[in-house]
């Protein structure tokens, strides 16, 4: 087991060089004079020689490169060239929402996910897991965005319950907070919930053919608590991997939910520095939401070895 | 030398006799292949036809709801929602086959480079990818975007590199597969090289797969187009583009709140078709699979 974690430890920390490799180079290098591109094309050039000094562009690449990741390590990520203030406090005040927002949706994914491919393969090839199956179909199908827009038609603009955008913080209490991220996290869950509602009733329909299922039937268990104890337990190793990756998709997700409902969080905050041509803010927080989706890949094949003890460092 | 027994599904069952009337009755490949013939139509028509220009403003007439001249209403510039759908229906097809296409020939090519040569080559192609992995298509599109600035050229390139590296795992792994059958073995022993054993027996016995990853994936850069210009980082004005006519409706939820649903349901018949007709190709390929199910 620790071989195994070790191995995928060593895969983690080569991931995470390559990766800021690679934002790096497409960031700093491929732009040219990342300065000029901050700047505009209309900049004088005194603003744009103070401007590459202090992004340190006047030094050679691997410098500039050692110089960020060594800033990343000890927390000095540099300062946002147009908020004027340090990255990192930028990051952790919109991490304050995107994390919970993130959360929230997986949550709501597993919950929907579950209930509807338990109770689809429980009803195998019947009327119900056909009506379900092809409402999973539909909600794969279904852009996040269009479907956060669609929320706000119906229960912002028409039933009036919630507000359509905008967080006013945690301030307000956690129930407030919850209730205006419950939208936006809705709608990243659905379509995600939809996929991994098909991987599980695969799954689940797969354990249910083995011989312990029916031992334990034999036995007198019911069949609510064979499905949701035994057969759910060994069902989950596609679950989880799948549920692993789409962690990663709903990160990659908010950014676009985000300014749906008008969020300040991390997705919004790369979409404005975009918009402001703040490479060193963009750079960070690419970096940061990259590293988030191999760190949950990491946890989630260590969980393997944790849930399926078989699985040893020979599998990798 | 002749061709040797096949073993792993292939595009040639499509030539079978019985694929089309086995095709005719599957109800998801024949509700995708209607919806995706549904979507080609219309991005064929719009290119000779439209019931009104979709560039033409028309401020008078502006944000009416269905009618006999305009069947799906006017936007807010007065321009007829019918027919920004039907242009629209391009953007989408362009993206899917260009960014689809990329993955495809640079992911297929490094997959089965890698299942011939083994060895360093495949462990360093392989890495990459996990690399590649961590960058989902929306963060490489904004990481381009940074760069080069929002556009069609740069999203479709950044859809693409986000493909690669699943057409090369999915290749490498069928690949590798095939590369362990005995007719290969009996191809190396008649002299074949790797190069005309990976083109005359390898990619056609996994043609299969490929053929459905493509319709999967095509999906997928619908998807991420859609995305990527309702953030204003993909297709540009005045292209119409469904993505960008969501972005636009937004802003008039409360005035015409049916402009946020049409392009809403363009982009979701388009993936569900494809989706299905994947779902449908799969069985149809592969009968092990679809008994399995």
């Amino acid at each position: 087991m620790s071989l195994f974690i070790f191995k995928r430890f060593a895969t983690l920390i080569g991931t995470l060089i390559g990766a800021s490799i690679i934002v790096f180079l497409v960031l700093e290098i491929l732009p040219g004079n990342a300065a000029q591109l901050m700047l505009g094309p209309d900049a004088a050039p005194d603003a744009v020689a103070a401007l590459a000094v202090k992004l340190g562009l006047d030094q050679p690449a691997w410098t500039s490169y050692w110089h960020w990741v060594g800033g990343m390590l000890t927390g000095n990520l540099g300062d946002s060239y147009a908020y004027s203030s340090p990255v990192l406090d930028l990051i952790l005040e919109r991490l304050a929402l995107t994390v919970p927002l993130a959360l929230m949706a997986m949550a709501l994914t597993t919950v929907l996910a579950l209930l509807v491919g338990v109770t689809a393969a429980a009803r195998h090839n019947k009327l119900g897991d056909v009506g379900l199956m092809s409402m999973t179909q539909v909600g794969i199908a279904i852009p996040n965005f269009w479907f956060a827009i669609l929320l706000i038609l119906v229960f912002s603009v028409q039933l009036k319950w919630f507000s359509a955008g905008g967080f006013d913080g945690w301030s307000d209490g956690v129930f407030a907070g919850i209730k205006s991220l419950l939208l936006p996290a809705l709608s990243l869950a659905v379509v995600q919930a939809a996929i991994l509602a098909r991987i599980t009733r695969s799954a689940v329909l797969e354990v249910m053919r083995e011989d312990f299922v029916r031992t334990a039937r034999a036995k007198g268990v019911s069949q609510r608590a064979v499905l949701w104890t035994h057969v759910l337990r060994n069902a989950m190793i596609p679950v989880i991997t799948v549920m692993g990756m789409q962690f990663s998709e709903l990160l990659a997700g908010t950014i676009v939910v985000e300014n749906v409902f008008y969020l300040p969080g991390l997705g919004r905050l790369i979409f404005q520095a975009i918009s402001n041509r703040d490479l060193v803010v963009v750079r960070n927080c690419v970096m940061l939401l990259a590293a988030m989706v191999v760190i949950v890949n990491f946890v989630v094949d260590v969980l393997y070895a944790v849930i399926d003890p078989r699985i040893k460092a020979s599998d990798i | 030398m002749s061709a040797l027994p096949v073993i792993a599904p292939s595009a040639a069952a499509l030539k079978l006799p019985g694929f089309w009337r086995r095709a005719l009755h599957h109800r998801s490949f024949t509700i995708g292949a209607v919806l995706t013939l549904l979507l080609v139509l219309a991005a064929s028509v719009s290119l000779v036809w439209t019931p009104w220009s979709p560039y033409e403003m028309d401020m008078p007439s502006k944000m009416q709801p269905p009618s006999g001249s305009h069947w799906l209403g006017t936007d807010s510039f007065g321009r007829d929602v019918a027919s920004l759908l039907l242009v629209g229906a391009r953007a989408s097809i362009l993206v899917g086959v260009i960014a689809v296409g990329i993955g495809l020939v640079v992911g297929t090519g490094l997959g089965l480079l890698a299942a011939a040569r083994r060895g360093w080559v495949e462990e360093a192609i392989m890495r990459l990818s996990d690399f590649s992995l961590a960058f989902p298509a929306i963060l490489s599109a904004i990481m381009m975007t940074a760069v080069f600035g929002p556009g069609i050229v740069n999203a479709i390139v950044a859809i693409g590199i986000y493909n690669i590296p699943t057409f090369a795992r999915i290749t490498r792994a069928s690949a590798n597969a095939i590369w362990s059958r005995e007719y290969i073995a009996a191809a190396r022993a008649c002299g074949k090289g790797a190069f005309s054993i990976t083109f005359q027996h390898v990619l056609p016995n996994i043609s299969a797969v490929l053929i459905v990853q493509i319709t999967i994936r095509f999906a997928i850069a619908i998807l991420a187009e859609a995305a990527l210009s309702y953030l204003g980082l993909g297709t540009q004005p005045p292209q119409p583009s469904w993505g960008r006519m969501l972005s636009e409706a937004q802003t008039l939820m409360f005035q015409a709140p049916l402009l946020a649903v049409f392009p809403g349901v363009a982009i979701a018949l388009a993936v569900l078709g494809l989706n299905l007709l994947g779902d449908g190709l799969r069985d149809l390929l592969d009968p092990r699979l679809a008994r399995a199910r």
